[in-house]
């Protein structure tokens, strides 16, 4: 008889564990270091030994004695706006691809996914120059707009896959009842695609959070700097204060996790939607 | 019926569908847009930071550049720095693809099973992606420091000589894709993860019953099942590295010497590092680099259709 897959045979799952054991490791390392490293004092940042003179002065240099605190909140200002503008115009995109036809879907389709395929160098240089006869550089509008051309047109591709899963009996049951195509997307359809929206909305919230080459080019001065930008004045030619880099480098991955570890539960569902039915 | 007529009826019965996608169009439009035209306006002139238009303090000094035709093109093509970063980032591109994706499929099939800490194994796995790319980068260069890194520390812990990770061009290029594919296998696993559970579980009971082995079922069901997710996501994960930003430019800023440089960050090099800043010059290479990945992109497309694929 053919044995079922639940009984393994030990020396198999010594290996499954073996295996996956060594990967985590490798995945959780450099991480854990920066988080061990950025507990020691100064002169110690380069010690293999874990943590024996535990300090906080590390933090404590980095939220007084720089300007962290004025790149993390250019940094949230920009992130906010672009995560709120970001998601509603995706959802908007999205359900219009989904559930209507109409002249120009299928141009607006390439359209986006071709922007996915814009090089950073094809636009920098023009988009400077626009961005300045604006009047936008070291503006964290300007910087929102651009992220948003990196973010909405992914997002709108996942919205899509999303809406796709919603009965259009749903849509058709909210226009029977008198509501407004608007009307059923907003009071309907949205509160259903909600995992979408947690989807959508950490893509966006990390693309626009660690975002390095608009920013660095975009924004200059000290006081504009975001965290991209600022993270390099701690170790660069000039100087290496790696116990600032660390301290910083955690407090700007804490908010990070903290969106991933709200959305992760829909992460499977959103790309799995996104990416397949696209 | 009129051509006025026939618009107003279309945008009598389309207007909502047309509303909502308006805001999109509108900001691609302006800020891909006119960027685009711009640039490929640019790749035909000789700007550089000395004859564009600026401003200095009350004295305003207008552009002096000249319409040179297709001579950046020219020049870009016939020179030997163009084809050596082009071999370098191809080999980038599908080293970087081919590692992580062959990785996250292996962790993928091993994680799709019922087992004691599965939970613990999926967060770990895919923490690297809950952490900025930028911070990342930043750890990973301490880790490599040469002298006084972690690695080399646990090499000479070993009785190994210390590795010079970022400072010889051939460990330089392997390190940059290690960090990639640290990187960049996080999505992999969850999107393929993805693609695995949506394969019913009676095929692979049906095929056991018939005495199909572990490599048979993964051959002839698990491949063929996960087709659509790997067609997208190798696209996509194609796009990115080709044009992955900051985990050079952060690492190693292409050096040592420009053993690391791939186009991208040659193209921003150009007008934003070096000076004079020469922004004709690096509009023609991001034109070149926009040529090879439309080229990439139809070419896969063309390829997937042969397989069958509907996308």
């Amino acid at each position: 008889m053919a044995r079922t897959r639940s009984e393994r045979h030990w020396s198999a799952s010594v290996g499954l564990h073996l295996a996956l054991v060594l990967a985590s490791v490798v995945a959780v390392f450099p991480p854990l270091w920066l988080l061990v490293t950025s507990f020691k004092p100064k002169n110690d940042a380069f010690t293999t030994s874990l943590v024996t003179h535990f300090t906080l002065d590390n933090y404590t240099h980095v939220l007084t004695g720089t300007s962290f605190l004025t790149w993390f909140g250019n940094s949230v200002v920009v992130v906010a706006l672009t995560t709120v503008i970001g998601v509603f115009t995706a959802a908007t995109t999205g359900y219009a691809v989904s559930r209507f036809r109409f002249p120009g879907m299928r141009p607006l389709l390439w359209l986006l996914l071709i922007t996915q395929m814009f090089p950073v160098a094809v636009l920098i240089v023009p988009l400077y120059n626009l961005l300045a006869s604006l009047g936008l550089l070291n503006q964290p509008l300007g910087l929102v707009l651009t992220y948003l051309t990196i973010a909405v047109p992914f997002c709108a591709w996942m919205m899509k896959g999303f809406f796709d899963t919603i009965p259009v009996e749903i849509d058709e049951a909210g226009r029977v009842d008198g509501l407004t195509p608007f009307g059923t997307f907003w009071r309907l359809v949205l509160p259903l695609a909600r995992p979408g929206l947690a989807v959508t909305g950490f893509y966006t919230f990390v693309t626009a959070w660690a975002e390095v080459a608009y920013a660095s080019a975009f924004m200059t001065g000290e006081e504009n700097l975001t965290l991209a930008g600022g993270l390099q004045t701690f170790v660069n030619q000039y100087s290496n204060d790696w116990g600032s880099m660390t301290a910083a480098a955690v407090i700007i991955a804490v908010p990070a996790a903290l969106v991933f570890a709200f959305a992760q539960r829909h992460l499977v569902a959103g790309l799995t939607a996104g990416t397949t039915k696209g | 019926m009129t051509l006025t007529a026939r618009i107003r009826r279309a945008f009598g019965t389309h207007w909502y569908a047309w509303t909502m996608v308006a805001p999109v169009v509108l900001v691609i439009g302006v800020i891909i847009g006119i960027p685009l035209v711009r640039g490929v306006y640019l790749s035909l002139t000789d700007a550089n930071e000395a004859n564009v238009e600026r401003s200095i303090g009350m004295n305003h000094i207008p552009a002096t550049y000249h319409f040179t035709g297709l001579d950046n093109y020219r020049a870009v093509l016939t020179d030997g720095v163009f084809w050596d970063r082009l071999g370098w980032t191809v080999v980038w591109t599908v080293g970087c693809v081919s590692l992580t994706f062959l990785t996250a499929l292996a962790l993928a099939n091993l994680l799709n099973r019922r087992m004691r800490g599965r939970t613990f194994y999926r967060l770990a796995l895919i923490l690297p992606w809950a952490i900025p790319a930028f911070v990342s980068v930043f750890t990973w260069r301490m880790l490599y420091n040469e002298k006084n890194g972690i690695l080399n520390k646990l090499l000479a812990g070993g009785g190994l000589d210390a590795v010079p990770w970022l400072n010889d061009p051939t460990w330089a290029k392997l390190s940059v894709i290690a960090v990639n594919v640290w990187l960049g296998v996080p999505f992999m696993l969850v999107a393929l993860l993805g693609g695995l559970q949506s394969i019913p579980g009676e095929l692979y009971e049906a095929a056991e019953m018939d005495g199909a082995g572990a490599w048979q079922r993964f051959r002839h069901i698990t491949v063929p099942g996960l087709r659509a997710v790997s067609g997208t996501v190798i696209l996509l994960s194609t796009i990115w590295t080709f044009n992955m930003f900051p985990v050079i430019f952060l690492l190693t800023r292409g050096g040592p010497g420009d053993a690391t440089e791939i186009l991208v960050t040659y193209a921003y090099r150009l007008s934003f590092v070096d000076s004079p800043r020469n922004f004709s010059a690096s509009a023609t290479w991001g034109m070149v680099i926009l040529a090879v990945l439309a080229l990439v992109a139809v070419g896969y497309r063309r390829a997937l259709r042969k397989q069958g694929e509907v996308w």
